[in-house]
C-alpha cells in the first residue's frame, strides 16, 4: 500500500477520484436530473464538495503523523487545489445561476446575506493559498512565511463552517452543520493538542 | 290596439351608445384586430392544450371532479408547474427539512379516517369527518401562483372550495376575530416531528377577513386528483397572496379566537416571519431580498429570476384588506 502511494498512478487516481463529483454533477445537469430547482441543487452540491474537500485536505497531516506515513504529504496540495476548484464552481454557480451575473444585485445581496460575505472572504483566502501552491512560490516566499500564509487554511475552515451555519440558520436546520463542524473541530483540535504536546 | 306616438319610430340614442368618431373612423382596423383576435384565441386554445395536459396528474391518485372557478384572480394565465416538480420539491418539515424529504417519507401519513375539529368562538363546534367536509362546498379548480419565502415559485391548479363556505357553516361568534389552523403532528408517522426543528404542531393563523376572502381556498386536491401526501393531504389551506408557509397542510383543527394567534414560524424567529407574511417585493426578509423569484421548471439555469409581484399578483383582489396598514411594520 505504502509503495503504491509513492507511484504516479496513485496521484492520478486521486485526481480522477477528485473529479468524479464534478463529472457526476455535469452529467446530472445534462440529463436534467437535478430536480425541480437545478440552480439551487448545483450551488448546494458544489458547496458540499468544497466542504468535503476541505475536510479531506485537513485530514492529510493528522493521518501522516498518526500512521507515520510521510508519503501522504504528496496528496495534500492536490486535495487543496481540488477543494479550490469546487469553491470556484460554487462561486460561479452563485454569481451565475443565482444572481444572473448582475453585479448590482450581488452588491445588494451581500449585506443582506452576511453568509455570502463570509463565504467570499473564505474564497479570497483560499485563492491566495491556491496562487501560492506551486514549488516556486515556496522558494520565493521562504518556507517559514509560506507556512505562515498557508496556516490561514484554518481560518478558511472556520469561515466555511460559519458560512454553512448561517445559511442553514434560516431554517434551524443544523444537522449537517454539526457533522462538518465536528469533523473540522476535531482536525483543528488535534493540531492544537499536538502543538501543546510538543511544547 | 297599439298606439304609436310620432316619436316611437325613432328611439333616441343614449350618449353611451354613440360610437365615438375615432372608433367609427378606425372601424376597418378594428375589424382587422377582431379577426386577428379570433385567430389568436383559437391559436391560444391550441397552445393551451399543452397547459391543459400540464394540469393533469399521472392518474395514480383518485380523481377529484371540479369546475373551473370564476372568482376573479382564480385563473392565472401562467403556465402550471409540472406535476413532478410540484410533488418532489416541497417544504413539509413534519417529514424533514430537505425539500426532497416529503416526497420520500410522506407515504407513511395515514389520511383515512380523517377528522377536523372545529372549536373556539363558534356556534357549531364539533369534529367533522373528511367525507362531510368535502360536501360543504362545490369543488372548484383554481390556478394559483405559489410564492415560497425562500425565493422560488410555482403555479398550481388546486381543487377545493372557499374557506368562507366552511366558516359560514360553523357560524363564528361575533367576537371571533382570527382563525387558527393546527396541523397534524404525529410522531409515529412523521419523522420530522421527532426531529424538532419547529415547535409542533404547526400552527398558522389568518385574520377573519383574510380567512373569509373569496381567494382563500380549502384545498382537497390538485392537478385533477386528490392531494398527494407530500402536498398536505387530505386537506390544506391555500392563501395565494401570502408566502407558502402560511398555507398550512394536513389540517386537523380549526379554532376561532379573539386574539392574534402565534404562527409556528413567528414563534421560531419573530423578527423574520411576521403574522401577515404577505408576498411583498418591497419588504425584504431580514436575511435575503424578496424582489425576485425563480419559477420552478421555467426559469432555467441561465435565465434571470423574475420580478416578484405585490401580493403575489393578487393586489387587485386583496389590496383593500390592508388599506392604510404599514406593510413594513406588519410584515
Amino acid at each position: 500500500m505504502r509503495d503504491w502511494l509513492r507511484t504516479r498512478t496513485a496521484w492520478w487516481t486521486l485526481l480522477a477520484l477528485g473529479l468524479l463529483p464534478l463529472a457526476w454533477l455535469l452529467w446530472r445537469t445534462a440529463a436534467d436530473q437535478l430536480g425541480a430547482n437545478p440552480a439551487e441543487a448545483l450551488i448546494r452540491a458544489t458547496g458540499d464538495w468544497t466542504l468535503r474537500g476541505l475536510c479531506l485536505t485537513l485530514v492529510v497531516t493528522p493521518l501522516r503523523v498518526v500512521l507515520g506515513w510521510p508519503e501522504l504529504l504528496r496528496f495534500r496540495r492536490l486535495l487543496g487545489l481540488l477543494t479550490f476548484g469546487y469553491a470556484c464552481q460554487h462561486l460561479l454557480c452563485y454569481t451565475g445561476f443565482d444572481m444572473g451575473f448582475d453585479w448590482a444585485d450581488i452588491a445588494h445581496d451581500i449585506p443582506k446575506r452576511p453568509f455570502v460575505l463570509v463565504g467570499s472572504l473564505a474564497f479570497v483566502l483560499l485563492s491566495a493559498l491556491a496562487a501560492t501552491s506551486w514549488n516556486g512560490a515556496i522558494r520565493r516566499l521562504g518556507a517559514r512565511r509560506w507556512q505562515a500564509l498557508h496556516r490561514s487554511v484554518y481560518a478558511v475552515a472556520v469561515l466555511a463552517i460559519l458560512h454553512f451555519w448561517w445559511m442553514r440558520a434560516g431554517k434551524h436546520n443544523f444537522g449537517e452543520v454539526w457533522v462538518y463542524g465536528l469533523i473540522l473541530a476535531a482536525l483543528l483540535g488535534w493540531r492544537i493538542w499536538r502543538r501543546w504536546q510538543q511544547q | 290596439m297599439l298606439i304609436r306616438s310620432s316619436n316611437s319610430s325613432f328611439d333616441h340614442a343614449v350618449t353611451s351608445e354613440i360610437t365615438p368618431r375615432e372608433v367609427f373612423e378606425s372601424r376597418r382596423s378594428l375589424l382587422q384586430n377582431m379577426a386577428l383576435g379570433a385567430a389568436g384565441l383559437s391559436l391560444a386554445g391550441w397552445a393551451a392544450r399543452d397547459a391543459r395536459a400540464q394540469m393533469k396528474g399521472p392518474g395514480v391518485l383518485p380523481a377529484l371532479a371540479a369546475v373551473p372557478s370564476s372568482v376573479p384572480g382564480a385563473q392565472t394565465m401562467d403556465k402550471p408547474t409540472a406535476y413532478k416538480d410540484a410533488t418532489s420539491y416541497n417544504n413539509f418539515y413534519e417529514f424533514g427539512t430537505d425539500k426532497s424529504d416529503p416526497a420520500r417519507y410522506a407515504h407513511t401519513l395515514k389520511t383515512t379516517p380523517w377528522t377536523v375539529e372545529v372549536e373556539g368562538l363558534v356556534k357549531k363546534p364539533g369534529r367533522y369527518g373528511l367525507e362531510d367536509l368535502m360536501k360543504w362546498g362545490a369543488m372548484e379548480e383554481r390556478i394559483y401562483r405559489l410564492r415560497c419565502v425562500e425565493g422560488w415559485s410555482m403555479v398550481i391548479p388546486w381543487i377545493g372550495y372557499p374557506l368562507a363556505e366552511l366558516i359560514k357553516r360553523v357560524e363564528p361568534q361575533g367576537n371571533a376575530k382570527f382563525v387558527e389552523f393546527i396541523t397534524l403532528a404525529d410522531e409515529k408517522t412523521m419523522p420530522g416531528v421527532r426531529g424538532g426543528s419547529l415547535d409542533w404542531p404547526y400552527v398558522e393563523g389568518l385574520r377573519m377577513d383574510e380567512a373569509m376572502h373569496p381567494l382563500t381556498l380549502l384545498a382537497f386536491g390538485m392537478y385533477g386528483e386528490v392531494l398527494p401526501k407530500q402536498n398536505g393531504a387530505p386537506l390544506r389551506l391555500v392563501v395565494p397572496w401570502k408566502y407558502g408557509f402560511k398555507s398550512a397542510k394536513s389540517l386537523v383543527k380549526i379554532r376561532f379566537v379573539d386574539k392574534k394567534p402565534t404562527s409556528s414560524w413567528t414563534k421560531a424567529a419573530q423578527q423574520e416571519y411576521g403574522f401577515y407574511s404577505n408576498v411583498n417585493p418591497l419588504v425584504d426578509h431580514p436575511r435575503w431580498s424578496q424582489a425576485t423569484e425563480r419559477r420552478i421548471g421555467e426559469d432555467g439555469l441561465l435565465a434571470k429570476k423574475r420580478k416578484t409581484l405585490m401580493f403575489n399578483g393578487y393586489e387587485p383582489q386583496v389590496g383593500q384588506l390592508y388599506a392604510g396598514m404599514d406593510l413594513k411594520k406588519n410584515y
